[in-house]
């Protein structure tokens, strides 16, 4: 056996003890308790959804909320601004999302009406004159992008943090359109809460009581003729606690609140006077400065606490609060606890909503493993069986290359990280039919050769080197399939496409350099070479 | 060991005929679509699946009537199955609507559905799998199901232009649409949900089809050095025979890995392995009559490139504008 021949045995058995211990050997070991050291099996196959079980959920960012959030913030910005300036009789109205209109500006205060609009919204809004001292602002394209685009970003990185609160292991968050995240969560079976707090926008924010409790809202209205000032709304809430009445009341707050979650250093579950679960937070210096002012000003008025533009207590300010509060309203422990870890991993920045739910249970993952391996092993068998059928020892020679196919397979997606799915499996079996093709190409070639008249050796050596080319070419056209599968596909089909090119990958090794490997250990062997093909 | 011993088939002489059979099939397959519609799984139609484990075997018409109650349009719209082996005792529920999708109501028809069985008496049940898809998903995923399969095709069209000649390419790209044709028609005929899965497939038959006939195309090559002399049509039937045998060989492997995953793979890869079958029998079938055929066509229209008519090449000129030396 010349020395060649030797190291090419060599890297073979190498390559294949390397990849047998990173891929099949950790399934091995946790199928059926082998010892498994740490070291190994730290690149463990990755598991899809659909083989763990699991939740796939996909989410919309509406971004239209945080664009509409802008346009009214700075709307009513405005409003003070030309309230301090002394611009009388103007109406604003807003047109969600980016649009808002100012009406009757008196021509003798236009030059103070545009000082305070350049001031505050010349940056983000166009300003367009229309009749009778009316301006229409409307968000600039750039302006509007860039909050998307923000909105999404930050959208994907509360729900990460909120993800990672939940404790979930291995969870993957990722964004897949341009508004859309994609949120995996493997093993998580309590649905209906999971979605819940990955969902609830969580904008908390604290604003004064004009008016109210109030179980009708048009007896709010009458107490200020029918109208609300323009910087007051009119929000719902539940009833204070204690009281027999379990109907909605109606408060009239301020529209700006002072404080908001954003002024959150932490929030907690704890419990308030009455031994009952509320929601304990502190502030922020910033924050707590601008809350110790607000308490300080209004003792003995009330402050409505406003979850979700929801009133969840409005109690009365006896004192000056500055670092640190709480909310009660009715909490369960699980649902103060939730609140406050919606409130740590900070307010969405616009609101959500779901497009995609997907729940496979444990047993249905487990069952489609069951029927992946033993399609797989049946699928391996039949061919087996014809190729020693067909091409007697040659057969055997093909049989031995795409064992090593599938184990160097199974080790370069352990090692690369991919994740195994179910079409992956389906993907898996497809590469052993398309794998014994290359052999079936090179072993017809073979037989011509020697029909040809040829020797043995020549013709093992013709029939790899012409086969060489076509292989090139058919593994790139699969390829380029296999690319824009990829590029199509969500979770499990990716799976597939990863498979199915590692799969093409790997054959070109195995057909060619361990098949003709294998014959030249035969041809070495023997004197008078024969071939059983 | 052979299956066919010196094959001298005439292929190219059935040229026509094969089409005329592909064009049948692709009518019907039409016929079909335009009548019944292309049935679609819940991913592109959007929807809501649940899939129940029961402990005693359940009667589908009694979930039937147990959904009447609170699914909008009753339990006659909705498609109940077995899912799985009967010994499972799995049931499969898929109903057309599915919750708003603004808010968190995207499961409240998966809720009704579930609420509904539990109320009615049959047995201990337990979820074990919903799906549920809002209308937009599904949009998205057509669109995107085409254009990948649209730049799959264009991209192998490039290359094998590239490769080999622009007549080729132009084979493979008509055999391969062929394929994709057939194989929805198939789809159609039996009835077989446009899934994911399924779309999956007909990506893999893309790669797969033009597999075999580069295999045949790369021969064909080889042939038109060696084999100055004749006519395009001799070459092609001569590289198409001396392929037999490793096209029927690999078509048949094939086959076997995906009929077992047909049988043994599960009710989520049924979809897949019947789409691979046909795709890989119309694949094999189109490589030997159609695409080969095509070249034909194609090249006959023009004056023959490949087949010097006179023995004594006048020019020393490379038959085709092969693009490599041997």
């Amino acid at each position: 056996m010349n020395k060649n021949l030797r190291w090419k045995i060599v890297t073979i058995l190498l390559v294949f003890v390397v990849f047998f211990g990173i891929g099949a050997y950790p399934l091995m070991a946790t199928r059926y308790h082998l010892p498994a050291p740490g070291w190994l099996m730290q690149h463990q196959l990755k598991l899809g959804l659909d083989l763990k079980g699991g939740v796939h959920l996909v989410l919309r960012v509406n971004t239209d909320d945080a664009l509409k959030l802008t346009t009214t913030t700075t709307s009513e910005q405005l409003r003070e601004s030309l309230r301090t300036a002394n611009v009388p009789s103007t109406s604003i109205t807003v047109e969600p999302p980016i649009k808002f209109r100012v009406e009757g500006v008196p021509p003798d205060r236009d030059a103070e009406f545009r000082r305070a609009a350049d001031e505050l919204a010349a940056t983000n809004f166009d300003r367009n004159p229309g009749p009778n001292g009316s301006y229409e602002f409307t968000m600039k394209p750039t302006v509007a992008r860039n909050l998307r685009e923000q909105a999404v970003e930050q959208a994907l990185q509360t729900i990460d943090r909120r993800v990672n609160e939940l404790g979930v292991s291995e969870p993957s968050i990722a964004r897949q359109q341009d508004d859309q995240i994609l949120v995996q969560l493997p093993g998580v079976t309590d649905v209906a809460r999971a979605k819940e707090i990955i969902r609830s926008t969580a904008i908390l924010e604290f604003k004064l009581v004009e008016a109210g409790p109030n179980s009708s809202k048009d007896d709010l209205l009458k107490q200020y003729n029918g109208k609300l000032p323009g910087e007051m709304e009119i929000l719902s809430g539940a009833a204070e606690r204690g009281s027999t009445d379990s109907s909605t009341v109606y408060y009239v707050v301020r529209k700006i609140a002072p404080v908001t979650g954003q002024d959150l250093r932490s929030a907690r579950q704890g419990l308030d006077e009455n031994n009952q679960p509320a929601v304990l937070f502190e502030l922020k210096p910033d924050g707590g400065r601008r809350f110790g002012k607000l308490s300080g000003e209004n003792i003995g008025r009330y402050l409505a606490i406003v979850l979700d533009n929801r009133v969840i207590s409005a109690p009365r300010l006896d004192g000056r609060i500055t670092d640190n509060g709480r909310i009660s309203g009715g909490f369960t422990t699980e649902s103060a606890n939730d609140l406050a870890l919606t409130l740590r991993s900070g307010a969405l920045p616009a609101g959500l909503s779901y497009l995609e739910e997907r729940v496979v249970g444990p047993s249905l993952g487990a069952d489609s493993i069951r029927a992946g391996v033993i399609s797989s092993i049946v699928g391996l068998i039949l061919i087996m069986l014809f190729m020693l059928f067909y091409y007697k020892l040659s057969g055997l020679n093909a049989i031995v290359a795409l064992l090593f196919n599938l184990i160097i397979l199974l080790g370069l997606m352990a090692y690369l990280g991919a994740t195994m799915t179910l079409p992956g499996i389906a993907g898996f079996v497809l590469t052993m039919g398309v794998g014994v093709d290359s052999n079936v190409l090179i072993f017809e070639r073979i037989k011509e050769e020697l029909a040809a008249g040829r020797g043995v050796r020549a013709s093992i050596n013709a029939g790899f080197s012409r086969v060489f080319l076509t292989l090139l070419d058919t593994h790139v056209a699969s390829l380029i399939s296999a690319m824009f599968l990829f590029q199509f596909g969500t979770g499990p089909i990716r799976g597939f496409a990863t498979t199915l090119s590692i799969g093409l990958f790997v054959n070109l090794f195995t057909s060619i350099f361990v098949s003709k490997t294998i014959y030249e250990i035969e041809l070495s062997a023997r004197q008078t070479p024969a071939l059983s093909i | 060991m052979h299956i066919f011993k010196n094959p001298h088939y005439n292929f190219v002489r059935w040229k026509w005929h094969a089409i005329a059979l592909s064009w049948i099939i692709i009518l019907a397959g039409v016929l079909v679509i335009w009548k019944k519609g292309m049935p679609k799984g819940v991913e592109f139609s959007g929807g809501t699946i649940v899939i129940v484990s029961f402990d005693r075997q359940p009667d589908i018409e009694q979930v039937r009537t147990a959904l009447d109650r609170t699914i909008p349009g009753g339990g006659a719209n909705a498609i109940v199955q077995q899912y799985g082996d009967p010994s499972q005792k799995r049931v499969m529920i898929r109903v057309h609507s599915a919750g708003a999708e603004a808010g968190g109501s995207l499961s409240a028809t998966a809720d009704l559905v579930t609420a509904a069985l539990k109320q009615a008496n049959l047995g201990n049940l337990q979820v074990v799998g919903t799906e549920i898809v809002g209308p937009t998903v599904g949009e998205e995923l057509q669109t995107r199901g085409t254009l990948a399969t649209i730049f799959a095709l264009g991209g192998i069209l490039v290359y094998i232009a590239i490769r080999f000649q622009f007549s080729f390419a132009v084979g493979a790209v008509v055999a391969t649409v062929h394929d994709l044709l057939i194989t929805l028609a198939f789809l159609a005929f039996f009835r077989y949900d446009l899934s994911l899965n399924v779309i999956a497939a007909i990506l893999t038959i893309t790669g797969y089809s033009m597999n075999d006939t580069i295999v045949i195309f790369d021969r064909i090559r080889e042939n038109m050095r060696s084999m100055r002399r004749d006519n395009l049509e001799t070459i092609i039937n001569t590289a198409v025979n001396q392929m037999l045998d490793r096209t029927l060989i690999t078509g048949g492997l094939t086959l076997l890995s995906v009929i077992a995953l047909f049988f043994f793979g599960g009710e989520v890869l049924k979809g897949f392995a019947f789409t691979m079958i046909v795709g890989i029998i119309t694949g094999t079938y189109s490589s030997v009559f159609i695409a080969a055929a095509i070249v034909v066509i194609w090249q006959g229209r023009k004056p023959m490139k490949a087949a010097p008519a006179a023995p004594a090449a006048t020019s020393a000129r490379k038959p085709g504008r092969s693009a490599r030396a041997s």
